[in-house]
Parts: C-alpha cells; sequence; structure tokens
C-alpha cells in the first residue's frame, strides 16, 4: 500500500486510459529510456508509510523532545531573536494564495505578492533610511556577504574589512563567499568590544572594496558612528552595515550616518526563531547602487488602462536573464518570511516599534545591572547596549548553561570559543518578551550557581 | 473594471495601531542615560497607522489578487509547483520545532537534531548518495555550496581547474553558481535529440574542467540517456558530476542520481518535497556528496553518538558556512512530513504520475502547437509556439491568454534553445479533468491565434490589472513609495 495517496488524483481507470492516449502499455514503459544499470528493480529503504494522524502523532513526538522558547525562557541571541509575534502575522501568512504561489513571474495575476513585496521594500527603505531595497536575501549572514561581493564589484577591488564585532558566523559565512571568488577579508580588531577605528587608517588601501561593521555590534554594543564612513569613503570604499531593524526604532538611521549598503536580519520581524531557518536577509542601499542589488526587486508601473499596478523589475541583473554575468545567483528568496515583517511592521507601527525597542532598552539594562551586581559576573564591556550585553563569569559557560536548563531556563550565547581573549564569559540577550518576574528568577538562579 | 489596491501608507490614521503590548513591569531609565542623545534616531519612522482589522483586510484583498496552487492549475516548468499538504504547515508551526532556538544546548533540541538525522538519512537513500547537509537555503544556494565543495576538493589535491561545464539547456542558475565561485563557464550545445552532444561534450573535456553541471532529466523534460557514458567521460579526465535536483520529481524511486554517476547532488524540498513556494521563498536547498566530498561539507553536520545526537564542527578541511545557522530548518519539517506519509511506493508512483501526466497532455498538445522534441518526456515537456508566431501571436501573448481561462501559464522562453518556449509541467496532484481543461484552453487559443489573433495580444482581460509595463518600470525604477513624502 503505497503512502501519500490522498494527494495523488489519479484512479487506475484513468492511469490506464491515459497510458493508452499516449501508446504505451504500462507505467513502466515510461521509463524506458532510463539505461537498465541504474533503474532501480527494488524499491527505496524508507520507512512504512503513515497515515495523516500517524505522522502528525510521529511529529509531534520529535518536537515534545525539544525544550522551546514558549515553556523555558531564554536568554539567546547572537542572530536569532525571540521577539512578541502579534496573532495577525500567522493569519496573513497563513493565507494560502500567498504561501503556495511562487515568485511573481506573471505580474497580473501576482498583485498581492507583488505589492506586498513593494510594500516591505518601502518599510525597510523607511527604517534604514536608504532608497532601495530587494525583496529578502536567505539570512542576514548571506546577505551581509552578498553585500560585500557587491561593493568588489561596485569597487573593481578585490578585498573587504570587517569588524571583529561582526557576529562571529556571518564572518564566517562571509568568508566562504568571498574565498569562493579569491577576494580577501582582513578582520578590524577590537578595542573596549567596540571595533577599533584607529587600525583603519593603516588597513583601508587603494584594495580596499568596504568596510563591514555591524550595529549593535555582536556584544550589543552600539558602535560609534561619525568617523567610519569619512574614513573609508575617502578611499573610495563603501561602508556596509548589518543592522538589527528593530534597534533602528530609537538608534540613528543608517543613512544619517553615511551607510552604502545596509543589510541585516529580518527575522527578527515577526518570525519565529524556527532553530536557526527560515530567517530573512534584508538589503538595502542607496540609489546610484540600484542596479548592483542582487536577488528580486519589485517596481511600480501602469498596466495598459493606466492602473497603478507592480511587476518585478531591473531583471537583466538577474540569473535567468544574465546567467554567468548575473549580479547574484539568487533564484528562491524568503518572500514569506518578508511578508510577515511587512505585517508586523504595519501592526506594530511607529509607536509599537519604538515601544518594542523601548522595552528591550529598559529590560536589557535592568537584567545587566542585576547580573553584574552579583558575585563573579563582570560586565565585558561599559558603554551603551541594545538588547545583549556581554558578561566574564565565574565558570565556564557550558557549565552555566547546563545548570541553567535545570532551573527551566535556557542561557546565553558561549562567547570563548569565539573570542577566547574573554576567558568564559556568556552573550545574554533580554527583549520585549521577557517579564520583570523571569529576569529576577534569572539573576536568583544565577546567584545559586558555583 | 477593476480598482487598484490602496497601498498599506495611503490607509489608515496618525495614532492608529494595530498591536498591544503589555506595561513596562520594571522601573524604567531616562532613555538618554541608556542611549546618548547623539546616537537616538533623528529622522521620523514613517511607517503605516492601522487597526488591527484595516490591516487584515488589506491582505485579504491582496490575498484576492494573487494566484496560487490552492487556487488553481500551475503548470510553472521546473518549478514543480505540486500540492502542499496541509499537515506540513501544521507540523512546522508546532512551538517545539519553530520556538527552538539554533544556539540551544544540545539536549534540549534532541527532536529537532533527530528530525535533521533521520531527514538526512532518507534522503542519501533517495539520491544514493553518502550525507547531505540542509544549510543550503534554496536550490541555487544548494548549487553554490556544491561549486564551492567541487572547488575545495581539486584544491586538496593541487589541482586547480578553471572550467565548469554546462549545457545549453541548463537553468540560469547553474552558470551564475559557477561564476560566485569563479569559475570560467563553457557551454555543452544540445543535440538533436535534446540530449547533452556527447561527441562535443568529449571534444571540450580536458584536465582543466571542474565539472558538468547536469539536470536529469533535462529542462526540455527528456532523460540524459547517455549518462554513464557522459559520467565516465567526465570522471576520466578528473572532473566531478554537478547533479542539479530541480527535476528529481520526475525519477524518484526510479532511478538515483548516486548510480548515474553524481558525485554533488542538490535537492529543492520546495519543488520535488512538496513543501509550498512562499511567494518565492523560503525553499531548502540540501546538497548531497558521495563520500569523497564529504570532507568538505559546511559546518556543522548532525551525528549519533552514544549520549544522542550532537553537533560536530570539526571538519578541518569544511568549506565553512554558507548560511548562519543550519538552513532553513522549518522547510525541513515540512519535508520530512511529506517523506514520512509517502514512503518509499508513494513516492515511486508520484513520479510515475507525474510523468504520466506530462505525457498525455504533451500527446494530445501537439495537435495544436510544435512539439520540437516529439520522444517520450519526464514530468515536463516544452511545446513552441513557433506556428502561431507566424500569425503575431508570441509564447508571452499565449500565457496571458491562458490567464483569462483561470490557469497559471507554464514558464516561458526557457529553455532558451526552444524559440517561443512553453515549458510545461503539470505535476503528479493534478486530475486528469485539470489536464483536459488547460489542454483544452491551449487548443481554443491556437484556434483564436489563427482567426482572430488580435484577441489573444489583447489578453488578459479578466485580472485585476492588465498587461503591465515592464519596460517602463526598469527604464523609470520605483521601488520604493515615495507618493506621500
Amino acid at each position: 500500500m503505497s503512502g501519500g495517496r490522498h494527494y495523488l488524483p489519479l484512479t487506475g481507470a484513468e492511469r490506464r486510459e491515459m497510458l493508452a492516449a499516449i501508446g504505451v502499455d504500462s507505467a513502466g514503459q515510461l521509463f524506458d529510456e532510463l539505461p537498465p544499470a541504474i533503474r532501480l528493480q527494488e524499491g527505496l529503504e524508507l520507512p512504512p508509510p503513515l497515515s495523516e494522524m500517524e505522522a502528525l502523532a510521529h511529529l509531534g513526538e520529535l518536537a515534545a523532545k525539544n525544550r522551546h522558547l514558549r515553556e523555558y525562557p531564554s536568554y539567546l541571541g547572537a542572530g536569532v531573536y525571540d521577539h512578541f509575534i502579534p496573532s495577525v502575522v500567522a493569519h496573513i501568512t497563513g493565507r494560502s494564495e500567498f504561501y503556495t504561489a511562487y515568485t511573481p513571474y506573471q505580474a497580473e495575476i501576482s498583485q498581492g505578492v507583488l505589492q506586498s513585496i513593494f510594500e516591505y521594500q518601502t518599510m525597510i527603505c523607511r527604517l534604514t533610511g536608504m532608497e532601495a531595497a530587494n525583496a529578502s536575501l536567505y539570512d542576514g549572514a548571506t546577505a551581509l556577504a552578498e553585500a560585500a561581493v557587491a561593493a568588489c564589484g561596485v569597487t573593481r577591488r578585490r578585498r573587504v574589512l570587517v569588524s571583529r564585532a561582526v557576529n562571529p558566523y556571518y564572518r564566517r559565512v562571509l568568508q566562504s563567499y568571498m574565498e569562493a571568488r579569491d577576494f580577501a577579508v582582513e578582520e578590524v580588531p577590537l578595542v573596549e568590544g567596540k571595533t577599533d577605528y584607529t587600525k583603519l587608517e593603516a588597513m583601508c588601501d587603494q584594495n580596499t572594496a568596504a568596510l563591514l561593521l555591524q550595529q549593535p555590534n555582536f556584544f550589543g554594543l552600539l558602535e560609534e558612528m561619525n568617523g567610519p564612513a569619512e574614513r573609508v569613503h575617502r578611499h573610495g570604499a563603501l561602508l556596509v552595515l548589518s543592522a538589527d531593524p528593530i534597534s533602528l526604532a530609537l538608534c540613528r538611521a543608517p543613512a544619517e550616518y553615511g551607510s552604502d549598503i545596509v543589510t541585516g536580519e529580518g527575522q527578527v520581524l515577526g518570525n519565529p526563531p524556527s532553530f536557526g531557518g527560515p530567517l530573512l536577509g534584508f538589503f538595502a542601499a542607496r540609489k546610484k547602487l540600484l542596479r548592483r542589488i542582487p536577488g528580486r526587486i519589485a517596481g511600480e508601473t501602469k498596466d495598459s488602462e493606466g492602473r497603478r499596478g507592480f511587476v518585478l523589475t531591473l531583471q537583466t541583473r538577474e540569473q535567468h536573464i544574465r546567467r554567468e554575468r548575473a549580479a547574484s545567483n539568487i533564484c528562491s528568496n524568503q518572500a514569506l518570511n518578508a511578508l510577515a515583517a511587512a505585517v508586523y511592521l504595519a501592526a506594530l507601527g511607529p509607536a509599537g516599534l519604538r515601544e518594542a525597542a523601548g522595552h528591550c532598552l529598559q529590560k536589557a539594562a535592568y537584567t545587566r545591572e542585576k547580573i553584574t551586581a552579583l558575585q563573579g559576573f563582570e560586565q565585558a564591556f561599559a558603554g551603551p547596549h541594545f538588547k545583549e550585553f556581554a558578561v566574564k563569569l565565574p565558570g565556564s559557560a557550558k557549565d552555566l548553561n547546563r545548570y541553567l536548563l535545570e532551573h527551566k531556563i535556557i542561557g546565553g550565547f558561549d562567547l570563548e570559543p569565539h573570542y577566547p581573549e574573554l576567558g568564559p564569559a556568556m552573550l545574554f540577550c533580554v527583549t520585549e518578551t521577557k517579564t520583570k518576574a523571569q529576569l529576577d528568577d534569572l539573576a536568583g538562579v544565577l546567584e545559586g550557581w558555583s | 473594471m477593476s480598482k487598484e489596491q490602496a497601498l498599506l501608507f495611503e490607509l489608515g490614521a496618525p495614532g492608529r495601531r494595530g498591536y498591544s503590548l503589555p506595561q513596562l513591569d520594571l522601573p524604567e531609565k531616562p532613555v538618554d542615560e541608556l542611549l546618548p542623545e547623539e546616537m537616538q534616531r533623528k529622522t521620523g519612522l514613517d511607517l503605516p497607522e492601522v487597526s488591527e482589522g484595516e490591516l487584515v483586510r488589506h491582505y485579504t484583498a491582496l490575498s484576492t489578487r494573487n494566484h496560487g496552487v490552492d487556487s488553481g492549475f500551475y503548470p510553472l516548468g521546473s518549478c514543480t509547483m505540486k500540492y502542499n499538504p496541509k499537515i506540513n504547515e501544521e507540523t512546522a508551526r508546532l512551538p517545539g520545532f519553530a520556538f527552538l532556538h539554533p544556539c540551544q544546548p544540545v539536549e534540549s533540541v534532541q527532536g529537532a537534531l533527530e528530525l535533521l538525522h533521520r531527514a538526512e538519512l532518507y534522503l542519501n537513500e533517495v539520491t544514493g548518495m553518502e550525507r547531505t547537509t540542509f544549510q543550503p537555503a534554496a536550490g541555487a544556494h544548494g548549487e553554490l555550496t556544491g561549486m564551492m565543495l567541487i572547488r575545495a576538493y581539486h584544491r586538496s589535491r593541487n589541482d586547480e581547474r578553471k572550467i565548469v561545464l554546462a549545457p545549453d539547456s541548463s537553468h540560469g542558475t547553474n552558470p551564475a553558481s559557477a561564476a560566485m565561485t569563479g569559475y570560467e563557464i563553457k557551454e555543452i550545445p544540445s543535440d538533436k535529440r535534446g540530449l547533452v552532444d556527447l561527441g562535443a561534450l568529449r571534444e571540450t573535456l580536458n584536465e582543466d574542467v571542474a565539472a558538468l553541471m547536469l539536470t536529469n532529466p533535462n529542462t526540455l523534460g527528456l532523460f540524459e540517456e547517455d549518462i554513464l557514458e557522459i559520467a565516465a567521460a567526465v570522471h576520466d579526465v578528473g572532473g566531478l558530476l554537478y547533479y542539479d535536483g530541480a527535476n528529481l520529481n520526475a525519477i524518484m524511486g526510479h532511478a538515483r542520481p548516486g548510480d548515474m554517476g553524481f558525485d554533488v547532488v542538490h535537492l529543492n524540498l520546495h519543488k520535488t518535497f512538496s513543501t509550498p513556494h512562499g511567494g518565492g521563498g523560503p525553499g531548502s536547498g540540501p546538497v548531497g556528496v558521495k563520500e569523497h566530498l564529504a570532507p568538505f561539507l559546511p559546518l556543522p553536520l548532525v551525528e549519533r553518538g552514544e549520549k544522542g545526537f550532537y553537533w560536530k564542527d570539526d571538519l578541518p578541511l569544511s568549506i565553512g558556512r554558507v548560511q548562519g545557522f543550519y538552513g532553513n530548518f522549518g522547510v525541513v519539517v515540512k519535508a520530512y512530513t511529506y517523506l514520512v506519509m509517502m514512503g518509499a511506493a508513494g513516492l515511486r508512483r508520484a513520479a510515475a504520475d507525474a510523468v504520466l501526466n506530462a505525457n498525455y497532455l504533451a500527446q494530445r498538445l501537439k495537435k495544436s502547437y510544435a512539439l520540437p522534441y516529439d520522444r517520450l518526456c519526464k514530468h515536463e515537456f516544452v511545446i513552441s509556439a513557433r506556428k502561431q508566431k507566424k500569425k503575431g501571436v508570441s509564447a508571452a501573448d499565449i500565457a496571458k491568454a491562458l490567464l483569462d481561462y483561470g490557469f497559471h501559464p507554464p514558464t516561458v522562453y526557457f529553455p532558451l534553445i526552444v524559440e517561443e518556449a512553453l515549458m510545461v509541467e503539470p505535476t503528479e496532484t493534478e486530475s486528469k479533468e485539470t489536464l483536459d481543461r488547460f489542454a483544452g484552453a491551449l487548443e481554443e487559443i491556437a484556434r483564436l491565434a489563427e482567426e482572430e489573433p488580435e484577441r489573444v495580444t489583447a489578453a488578459p482581460h479578466t485580472t485585476p490589472v492588465g498587461r503591465l509595463d515592464e519596460v517602463g518600470a526598469a527604464r523609470n525604477p520605483r521601488v520604493c513609495f515615495e507618493g506621500d513624502e
């Protein structure tokens, strides 16, 4: 008995009728041109098929083996964040006219997706202060890597500088993308947890395509942004930023300090953490870089009757037209996650986004004070933070996380493997989802750790 | 005549809101104390201000202006727009999957690791490969990863190679992905059969060739029946064989890329394994490799140890990471759900029905359209509107005319080697009635093209908007709303 029969409408009688219309005797004959040596005689070795009821039970059992963030409060950030998601988001993204469509190649019957992308692009532009944005990339890490590749293309140079205060996973992805093209990556060292701009003058030269920064940086610290744009622009290089979009409700728009490309992780905007994917890479740039932007872009136009409508535009940048000369190879993106982000941003609006960001700021500050007041827990870096902060620990982060898990708490991110110079240290993230009671409980449990 | 749908920015009123957050429950500090004044945002934050109800009506209105697989037939060639089972949506949204953080201690995510481990084993079995990574977020991302692996493999043998081959019928992502890894692309022509010209391939092959990228069945929907000779020829010069899995739906359970000699395979879980396309994504592009390429896979990999599942993070030859974490896990949950429900016989039946549907349609449509490669096809086929073109009716016109019948058109103008191409992939989840209605519509359009071509070239007539000015959109790009500024 084969599985999935409720997905396969053809009946035995219809199959016979259709085979006859084609002029073959059996379904097996449809595969007759396959060389006998590779034609499978035996079936694949897969477990027997499950009915819907059994599959739900099986997946439910697997899910139940995990401790999730709605069960245990979590203090993990490091690129994926636990923010509140209004119910309206899943109801919109669950409309199957959206989620069962593909890339809107046929604009006349894809106005829903196209207009929603156009609105999303507009919101990303308004958050960042940039003039153009694309429909999405895979995640914050690949968006930053694509920005570096684009910067090399624009400047015709082969080397980028990246701050060591950029997410270490992002730097690893950047390395893979750049190495593949024989482009070089050099890391700008840190001072007190922030990018050491005094090193820039010596590191920047005629071959530098861009400086890549993260704001707030990986330690949750806000980088001083008055200097870097001017310094790199003087050498003809670009300033590329990876920004937390929620922080932009309170913090300076990247356009205000001379950023040329702004990327970041849009998962925070209405998408669940989902074990690290699907996420949402956003990519925005100044208008003069429009034709260097990778991926899909929706544009406004008119129809034959003069009505406003939307299409995929500037497609000559893309792989299906330009093949090996395309700006990027990207085809499928994260459209549904971008839709979620647009619904989230529209639901919160300016006041809601400011409020959510403000709660992150206040709650993280409160927690930082509480934790660093404990014996043996020391604030790693001084200066303004947004929703994350690094703490030096009296013992290993691994042990602490095990201990916290026993107390039904998911602890922070272990910094030591990525920044050994810190010794045992943990990156805590506190968003608007945490209550004072939970934060006090965290401090209490930490106090009991020895 | 339908109306325009207002943009979100044209709706609502200042002060209106669509959210509710709790009161701050701890002592609030002045913002200036936490965030120095010079770091605070100066420019306005011009986001929509709408109530929740307005927001829902806006997106509901937009959704009615969109066609998905759930709305109707979607025979978009090479995209495998099969039905997306509803259970998949439910399992992926289980809080035990959707609300996991990627950096949680492994003991708290054993179920997720077990799912990834099992999904890997099942896909290894389907493809005939040794190891599979789920890190690539889409098919093209899988191709890029595959090319990085191939490059790392040759480098590890001190054997730098410069050229990647792809047939002239290949997907645009193939050359673009190879270019992103610094390779020079050479095209292999197709022969009269629509297959790789084996003679031309042999002439092009030399010790500078890193790999041949191949889709099998190819984009004409034809199985590359010389695949064993092709594989031997590429391997003879030390090259590797890359399998673009976009068309795997045609052969699941009937043949495996691993048995054909492919060294690297990418799959599109959003095509073959029934996960929805999301209006453009997210997809998932797992990459499977044979043993000799496994040391180069992206980090980390799931392993099973005595104390349970864990992340293996110490592969000295690894290409590193290609996505921040482990890829589109949520999509893998959906594909895994599909796999356990289909089983081996179900997958095999699905492929057979996909092939049956395609051949049935092709044989019927060749009476009204040219079928340049009239042989047994697999899951898709390509017809040409070259007869209709003589009457001034192009493939694009036919596509637009189909909209008025409630069908999503086939892929048009691809592959590039067929003039006025219409590439049709019906998939196995369509009924015979749907195929007959679709064929009926195309036959009527063919008749109109003969008798009243202007009716076809003026289409569509029933869609929310008429034909859109794409040239104007590209000439004067407006990619961000500036209307109310």
